[in-house]
């Protein structure tokens, strides 16, 4: 399979990057890591006409220590956020997640960046960095902005991105030692999750995140409101489908990825507070 | 667009339209065909090979996206005078193949993963391993070479 045709251009910077995409308007699309995009295209289910390539903006990739937080540039590839030893020290339910993310060779290719603006629900780490409590960061013609996790995601592949504007950063605040688990279930190695938890409970209460439960990656709010409001682990995990609109597919029906989630939310939920 | 790629050590330099994928360039203008084409869809990991020194699926990768890279192939495994590579030599030992078409990417993705990780276990080879298809289910031996290689 071999896309349709289409116009290729390089971005240097971020600002290149975001001239680029204004000039070609509507009808050019970046490219990062390509691992969402690429296969897409050769199955002609998008047909840009040009491709703004921003994966060799090298100020866009790293991980550092900001803090209360940590920043991950938005070029990061997968294999590099796994591996991270600041990431295993500060934030290590991220780290983990990024390590389940398809295989080794996708790792080495795909960015964090790239996976958290294809929105897609049915990703890891969308879901994960929703858990923690992420901010992104984005930069448009005029400027920057900080986009919440849970004010990002507004419909299946949808963000709050604006076709002129590029994710660059994600500030993911530190666990502090909070309990965390991260729960993958599938069929195939390497696959997506049929149903996917990342969770973390703590001293500041917790987060638990959906993968495949929705439209959009979903907080399960309520059931970190239970927590909070003393409910045994099991009862909360009762809650775990309450902010989650399941569909049915090949893989799963509503009612299977609902039975999922409630006992994935459960498990997730006893190994973070272990 | 011109591309310049360097694979298994020789430079080229190439007009290839932005749609090309790297394993096409590879196969189609370099005549490097032991890359193979599996399922094209990024999931088997026959076109796995080498870009800057990491395996990929070489399926899911533009050759302009590779202008620049050093690339390296099944075909550059092997020393000038046709010494296999001590993975090569362990698949065969250790008959980690059966009809061959997985292969190559196996043994990329192997190279690969020992790079990463020179002393695995058992079960991280196994996930290491975990975006290679082998058809013929020819996982233990391919397994069991690639701890033996690990070995020498």
């Amino acid at each position: 399979m071999i896309p349709a045709a289409f116009d290729y251009v390089r971005a240097g910077s971020a600002a290149e990057a975001i001239s680029l995409i204004g000039q070609h308007g509507s009808d050019a699309k970046f490219i990062a890591g390509g691992h969402s995009l690429l296969p897409m295209m050769k199955l002609r289910l998008a047909q840009p006409a040009v491709l703004v390539d921003i994966s060799r903006i090298s100020d866009l990739s790293y991980i550092k220590d900001a803090g209360d937080h940590i920043a991950i540039g938005a070029m990061t590839r997968h294999m590099e956020v796994e591996k991270s030893s600041v990431l295993a020290q500060h934030v290590p339910l991220l780290a983990h997640a990024a390590g389940h993310v398809g295989d080794p060779q996708v790792r080495h290719r795909g960015t964090i960046g790239g996976s958290i603006a294809h929105a897609d629900p049915a990703s890891d780490l969308p879901a994960t960095t929703l858990a923690l409590g992420a901010t992104y960061v984005v930069q448009g013609p005029n400027g920057t902005r900080e986009i919440a996790a849970s004010d990002f995601y507004k419909s299946f592949l949808e963000s709050d991105l604006a076709e002129d504007e590029m994710l660059t950063e994600i500030r993911v605040p530190k666990m502090n030692g909070a309990g965390w688990s991260f729960q993958k279930f599938n069929r195939r190695a390497q696959d997506w999750a049929i149903v996917g938890v990342a969770a973390w409970r703590g001293a500041n209460g917790s987060g638990v995140g959906l993968v495949n439960m929705g439209q959009t990656p979903i907080l399960a709010s309520s059931v970190s409101a239970a927590l909070a409001g003393g409910s045994s682990i099991a009862d909360a995990a009762a809650l775990a489908v309450a902010d989650a609109q399941p569909s049915a597919d090949n893989n799963a029906t509503v009612e299977y990825r609902t039975h999922l989630a409630k006992v994935l939310v459960r498990r997730a939920l006893e190994q973070a507070s272990a | 667009m011109e591309i310049q790629v360097t694979v298994n050590g020789k430079k080229f330099t190439s007009d290839v339209e932005p749609r090309t994928l790297l394993v096409h360039y590879v196969r189609e203008v370099l005549n490097l065909t032991g890359t193979n084409v599996g399922c094209d869809t990024s999931s088997c990991g026959a076109c796995s090979l080498h870009l800057d020194g990491e395996a990929v699926k070489s399926c899911t990768v533009l050759a302009v996206q590779a202008d620049g890279a050093n690339i390296t192939t099944i075909e550059g495994m092997a020393a000038a005078d046709g010494t296999l590579h001590p993975m090569q030599q362990s698949f065969m030992e250790n008959h980690g193949l059966q009809c061959g078409f997985c292969t190559p990417g196996m043994v990329m993705a192997a190279t690969s993963l020992l790079k990463e990780n020179p002393n695995p276990t058992e079960d991280e080879v196994r996930i290491g391993l975990e975006g290679n298809l082998c058809r013929c289910t020819g996982y233990h031996n391919i397994v069991k070479a690639v701890l033996a290689a690990a070995g020498k």
